[in-house]
């Protein structure tokens, strides 16, 4: 065998990207570190929209409920129950899956445009609560964790989060194992089960397949996913706020995965690193940056109509998962 | 055939869209083993009564017994594990996958279901590639469904059909639209599935009919207008004026 088969060559490449983004670790400067850190964390919330989104066909409008929940679970625990960091990690996973299991289930009924407003609507809801228990929450104004609650404890020592190097390798972990578990899933017979569902239902559900019961799997999964950014970001940078609840928080994931591929494993980490940068560079020359940003995604949808890592994996890789 | 105990039955099945009664109180009992034709002008109510027994429609009256039990409450998937599959009169692949994979979709929930826990990548081709050569498109496993011929594409629903290792397998229309010459392979492929499962056919092409069933029913306004062995249907004065010869 000389040849490689698509999966190891597959299994090559996403170890080679972490690698690479191991390696930037020490390459970058302090400041694009700090970015790639922030990036990494967010690609999690992409990639966890990618399941519902990408593979399984659900377009949800809601899903800054799923970041949130994550996000609030660990923060409020961390800062009125003053939990360690593990438990409060723990914390934002379980009302992440709380949250997707209520609203999967409720919203699952619907499908199409309907879905897209019930989540909407259910996310909206999650927003107004976290203004409505200001007392707990502070609203927009937030509430910033203290440095010395955001330390992580591990057998042989704590590990400082607000340090930038250590953030960054927090941050690429969690992107790692939920790379890999994503990786794995889509190529389990139960993700080739929720790209069938996304192609046909109804030809699955007459395999004999539970059409309602795979996709709240899939909610539910994604769900966590995001859950497990909104904690890592509470964490690692320290700040809590309902902002992260509002309706652009559940529009960027969207955004992110259509600008680096849905249903692709890689899409998600280009498209967030990708819209970070534009946007980034833009405000530093304009201040009319969202008119750059605009030009920047037609230009995007018109080369690369499915997605950087989609029209790429079209055109050149098929082999890309 | 007289003390064969039927393996599907329906007792006053019915389905009301808006004022219309596309299926209308049908009394219909299937032996196992049997290949049953079910035939009717265009509305007669053919594809609705399969949908009922299948599960795809909800009836608005009447009970639908297989293999002994009431399965009138249990929803389509779960008919489909009992062993009742069903192929779509408009063809419905999942386009972008592979033949292969079309059918590997069918025989993985079925390996799930037989508790095969590992659910072996081998057994998987095996029974995928068994199924995909029954219907004789073992040299297709690797293309892309949407790409294949029209008629082709039914193949491959029959195919997935038959990954599912049915006790019924109900097969809407599944001539239409193919040429004389695949219409002949079909009859052959049919008859063949035929000596392992029951067999429901909706068809509209008299030759095949006449080739295949063992009895006929005639369908006509949601009701059973005929049933019987073909020459009985061939003779039946009633149905050559609603149907057959017009
Ligand atoms: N979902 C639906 N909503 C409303 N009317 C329907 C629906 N499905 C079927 N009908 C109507 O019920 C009647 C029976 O339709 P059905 O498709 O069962 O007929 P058929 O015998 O299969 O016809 P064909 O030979 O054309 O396939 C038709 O008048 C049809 O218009
Ligand atoms: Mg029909």
């Amino acid at each position: 065998m000389t040849r490689l088969t698509p999966s190891t060559k597959s299994v090559a490449l996403h170890i080679g990207v972490v690698l690479a983004l191991l390696a930037l670790n020490f390459l970058l400067p302090e400041y694009h570190r700090g970015v790639f850190a922030r990036v990494l964390v967010l690609a999690v919330f992409a990639m966890g929209y990618n399941l519902a989104f990408g593979y399984t066909g659900l377009l949800s409008l809601g899903h800054a409920m799923f970041f949130a929940a994550g996000l609030y679970g660990a923060g409020l625990t961390i800062y009125h129950l003053e939990w360690s960091v593990w438990p409060a990690f723990g914390a934002g996973l379980a009302a992440g899956v709380v949250v997707a299991l209520v609203v999967g289930f409720l919203a699952l009924r619907t499908t199409g445009v309907a879905f897209m407003i019930v989540t909407l609507m259910f996310a909206q809801v999650f927003y107004l609560m976290t203004l409505y228990f200001t007392t707990y929450t502070r609203g927009e104004e937030g509430l910033v964790l203290p440095q010395e609650t955001r330390v992580l404890g591990f057998p042989g020592g704590m590990l400082d989060l607000s340090d930038p190097s250590t953030r960054y390798l927090v941050a690429l972990s969690l992107f790692a194992i939920v790379l890999a578990a994503i990786l794995f899933l889509v190529r389990a017979p139960y993700g080739r089960s929720l790209i069938a569902i996304r192609e046909n239902e109804e030809r699955m559900r007459m395999l004999g397949y539970n059409v309602f019961v795979n996709k709240l799997m899939a909610v539910v999964l994604s769900g966590l996913f995001c859950a497990a950014s909104g904690a890592a970001y509470a964490v690692l940078f320290g700040y809590v706020g309902s902002g992260f609840a509002a309706i652009q928080y559940s529009i960027l994931p969207l955004l992110w995965v259509l600008v680096g591929g849905a249903a692709a494993t890689l899409g998600p980490l280009i498209g967030t690193l990708f819209m970070f940068y534009v946007i980034d560079t833009a405000s530093s020359y304009t201040t009319a940056h969202l008119m750059v940003v605009g030009l920047v995604l037609i230009g995007v949808i018109l080369f690369f109509p499915k997605g950087i890592i989609g029209t790429v994996r079209e055109r050149w890789l098929p082999w890309l998962p | 055939m007289a003390a064969v105990k039927p393996l599907l039955e329906t007792h006053g099945l019915g389905r009301s869209f808006g004022g219309l009664r596309a299926v209308d109180g049908v009394d219909f009992s299937l032996p196992e083993g049997e290949t049953h034709a079910i035939i009717g002008p265009n509305g007669a109510g053919k594809t609705t009564f399969v949908s009922l027994i299948c599960g795809r429609v909800a009836p608005t009256d009447g009970r639908v017994v297989f293999d002994g039990k009431d399965i009138s409450l249990m929803p389509a998937h779960k008919r489909v594990r009992a062993g009742i599959a069903y192929t779509f009169q408009i063809t419905s692949v999942f386009a972008n996958l592979t033949a292969f994979d079309n059918v590997a979709l069918a025989v993985q929930r079925q390996l799930i279901d037989d508790h095969e826990r590992g659910l072996s990548s081998r057994a998987l081709t095996e029974h995928g590639m068994d199924a995909l050569q029954k219907v004789g498109l073992g040299g297709y496993a690797d293309k892309v469904a949407g790409n294949l011929s029209y008629g082709h594409q039914r193949l491959l629903e029959v195919a997935m059909g038959l990954a599912l290792r049915p006790r019924l397998l109900i097969l809407d229309e599944p001539t239409q639209g193919l040429s004389d010459s695949e219409i002949e392979n079909f009859i052959a492929l049919v008859r063949q599935i035929g000596e392992e499962a029951t067999v429901l056919l909706i068809e509209h092409n008299m030759d095949v009919v006449m080739a295949l069933a063992e009895r006929i029913t005639v369908m006509e306004q949601g009701r059973i207008l005929a049933q019987g062995a073909p020459a009985e249907i061939r003779a039946n004065q009633a149905v050559q004026q609603a149907y057959l010869g017009g």
